[in-house]
């Protein structure tokens, strides 16, 4: 659902990040700000909690594990035990290796989905953002309009040093 | 950002956030140059060459190669050990040199990663034909007993093998294409018509958003983190498959560290042959500088050493144990029918990548060039040696003989440069090659343009700090 949003064009990350605290300073909603690169402690700024990946990292490491496990135990062990030179069906330490690379392949897939499914990052999805520069030079910040603070809001961008401020409306 | 003058830069020149766009997207964008038609042509070729013996081999069967009975492993196993090598040094660069934060990966990262997989794919090539039926090769995998085999023996180490090759080509696809995602945006923001609904499509919907990046970060820092063990653990399996038999000069324990140096030593050696091309056809001097080239020498001198000790290791093993076997497959390696193998191993892999205490070799890019290829063809007699002299000759005198390859080998050793160096030229064409998001992170405190800005605020003196190093690289830009 496209809404209007002022959006502020920086040139650079140290403008970005001054602009960011102080119009939170001010009481402003930020929507979301869009970079060319990873910008450090932009995440802090805008108070975002910690990604929950790496949890879901170890969930899909454990599941990993316990189906490989379970897997080389059930096959050769209850399934169809083999007898191969007197040696115990269950040979543990020979299964340390299937069962880590099954761990690591599971957690490797299973995070990189959630990841991408979290992002809503789909084959053939359109990219909702705000211009088309923020994949090339240009740091924006994507504030919503309620109707009366536009003009505070295009003040204290222009305030902040924005390159330029636009006022869209599109879906982020 | 602060960033200490003494640090060697890692972009030279003029720089800002749109020029890196632009130089990198001219790859894509751009009419590839005419040495790229070239080089392109020439590894199609071989890639027939490939498509031929292969075609032949799977039409007559594994007769045609020059196995026997005694040696039963030959070019076949030999190129399979030195491909899979060959990819460890794009997860070293991608996935542990993230972990140590180093920032001049950022560069090599994406064409050293890109290399992984063709090598990799290049290396699955051979057990697969080497096992004769390629068409029932999902009897490897743990599939119900119905479908023709039993049940796999999860004891094996050529078992161990398929997990690991299987999840390393995979997590490596994986790693790369996430990073891929933001730079694929970026030539699609850039592009009208076709190319923008085909980057549009494999670009997911990247926007850049705060939120993506930091899930970004944090699924970037966990592949490395699984991408490490696991790039030590493939060619320690790899190694198993010989460790745990009872062949002379197989059975021993130094393997698996001996077989993940060889591999990052010959991964590297090839990175550089690969690079040293790349940044002179797609002009990117500017990105992948001399520094760059120089890091990756001190890498391959680290790593050549340890592997050279480990040949002095197993021969000195080798007589300490008293097992005439284990004594014999060593003087025989050495002395015996194929020492000009043995000889051309120690040359290239322990004597030349000392030269690299050279820091004038180190910075010369000829000369880099030459010992790279030395280090290539090097290891690869170092798995030849391995496999090829230690079968001809074991236990039992009688059953002794030689071997050597036949063309269909030969070809499909061609022809498998064909199909590692077609994939790559695809990959410099149609893919940005360096990660163009990443250079950009490290542009503030890498830049030689940024940290002449500190040296002067400073009053620091380049040309006193480092005479020798930093003034070439920095004044010549600026002077």
């Amino acid at each position: 659902m496209s809404k209007h949003y002022i959006i502020g064009v920086f040139g650079d990350e140290e403008p970005l990040l001054e602009a960011v605290k102080e119009v939170r300073a001010s009481g402003t909603r930020i929507h979301e700000v869009y970079t060319p690169f990873p910008v450090h402690g932009l995440d802090e700024l805008l108070g975002y909690k910690r990604s929950r990946l790496p949890k879901a990292a170890f969930l899909f490491g454990c599941l990993g594990f316990t189906l490989a496990i379970t897997m080389q135990a059930w096959m050769l062990g209850i399934d169809w035990p083999m007898n191969i030179g007197g040696k115990p069906a269950l040979a543990w330490p020979d299964f340390v290796p299937v069962s880590f690379e099954l761990t690591v392949l599971i957690t490797a897939l299973g995070m990189v989905g959630t990841y991408l499914v979290a992002c809503d990052f789909i084959p053939g999805n359109e990219a909702k953002m705000p211009d088309l520069r923020v994949t090339n030079d240009k740091f924006c910040m994507a504030i919503e309009r309620d109707g009366t603070n536009a003009a505070a809001i295009t003040s204290l961008l222009n305030k902040l040093g924005a390159e330029e401020i636009h006022e869209k409306e599109l879906e982020l | 950002m602060y960033e200490s003058p003494i640090r060697r830069p890692l972009i030279t020149g003029e720089t800002s956030y749109a020029k890196i766009t632009e130089d990198i997207a001219q790859t894509v964008e751009g009419k590839p140059t005419k040495w790229w038609y070239l080089g392109f042509i020439v590894s199609v070729a071989a890639l027939c060459l490939w498509f031929l013996t292969v075609g032949y081999l799977l039409f007559t069967g594994v007769g045609v190669w020059g196995l026997n009975k005694t040696v039963d492993w030959g070019w076949d196993i030999t190129n399979f050990v030195w491909w899979v090598g060959i990819g460890h040094a794009g997860t070293l660069i991608s996935a542990i040199l993230l972990l140590f934060r180093q920032k001049w990966r950022t560069a090599v990262n994406r064409s050293a990663e890109a290399m992984t997989i063709f090598a990799v794919i290049c290396a699955g090539s051979y057990p697969l034909l080497h096992a004769g039926r390629p068409w029932v090769i999902y009897w490897v995998f743990p599939l119900p007993n119905t479908y023709g085999s039993l049940w796999a023996n999860f004891n094996s180490p050529l078992l161990w093998d398929v997990f690991a090759i299987s999840t390393y080509l995979t997590v490596s696809v994986v790693f790369w294409y996430v990073g891929l995602i933001p730079d694929l945006a970026t030539i699609r923001d850039r592009a009208t018509g076709l190319r923008r609904k085909i980057y549009g499509f494999f670009s997911f919907g990247w926007n850049g958003s705060a939120k993506a990046w930091q899930r970004f970060e944090s699924v970037s820092l966990i592949l490395a983190g699984l991408a490490t063990p696991l790039v030590l653990s493939v060619h320690t399996i790899v190694s198993m498959d010989f460790a745990t038999s009872v062949i002379p000069g197989w059975h021993t324990t130094i393997f698996p560290p001996y077989f993940v140096a060889g591999a990052v030593f010959s991964g590297f050696a090839m990175v550089l042959t690969l690079l040293i091309i790349m940044r002179k056809a797609m002009r990117l001097e500017q990105y992948i500088t001399i520094n760059h080239i120089d890091v990756m020498n001190k890498i391959i001198l680290v790593t050549g050493s340890i592997v050279g000790s480990a040949y002095i290791t197993e021969f000195f093993i080798a007589w300490y144990s008293a097992v005439p076997y284990e004594r014999y497959a060593f003087i025989n390696r050495a002395f015996g029918p194929y020492w000009w193998a043995y000889w051309a191993m120690m040359t290239c892999n322990v004597i030349t990548p000392q030269l690299f205490w050279s820091q004038k070799l180190r910075r010369n890019i000829t000369a880099v060039f030459i010992i790279s290829i030395f280090v290539n063809i090097g290891m690869w007699f170092e798995r030849f040696v391995i496999i090829v002299t230690s079968l001809h000759r074991d236990y039992l005198p009688s059953s002794w003989a030689m071997y050597s390859p036949s063309w269909v080998e030969i070809g499909m050793f061609i022809g498998s440069q064909g199909l590692f160096f077609t994939l790559f030229f695809l990959f410099a064409k149609f893919v940005p090659v360096i990660a163009i998001a990443e250079v950009k992170s490290v542009a503030k405190s890498s830049a030689s343009q940024y940290i002449k800005k500190t040296a002067d605020q400073e009053g620091v003196d380049l040309k006193e700090l480092n005479p020798q190093v930093v003034v070439p690289q920095l004044i010549d830009q600026y002077e």
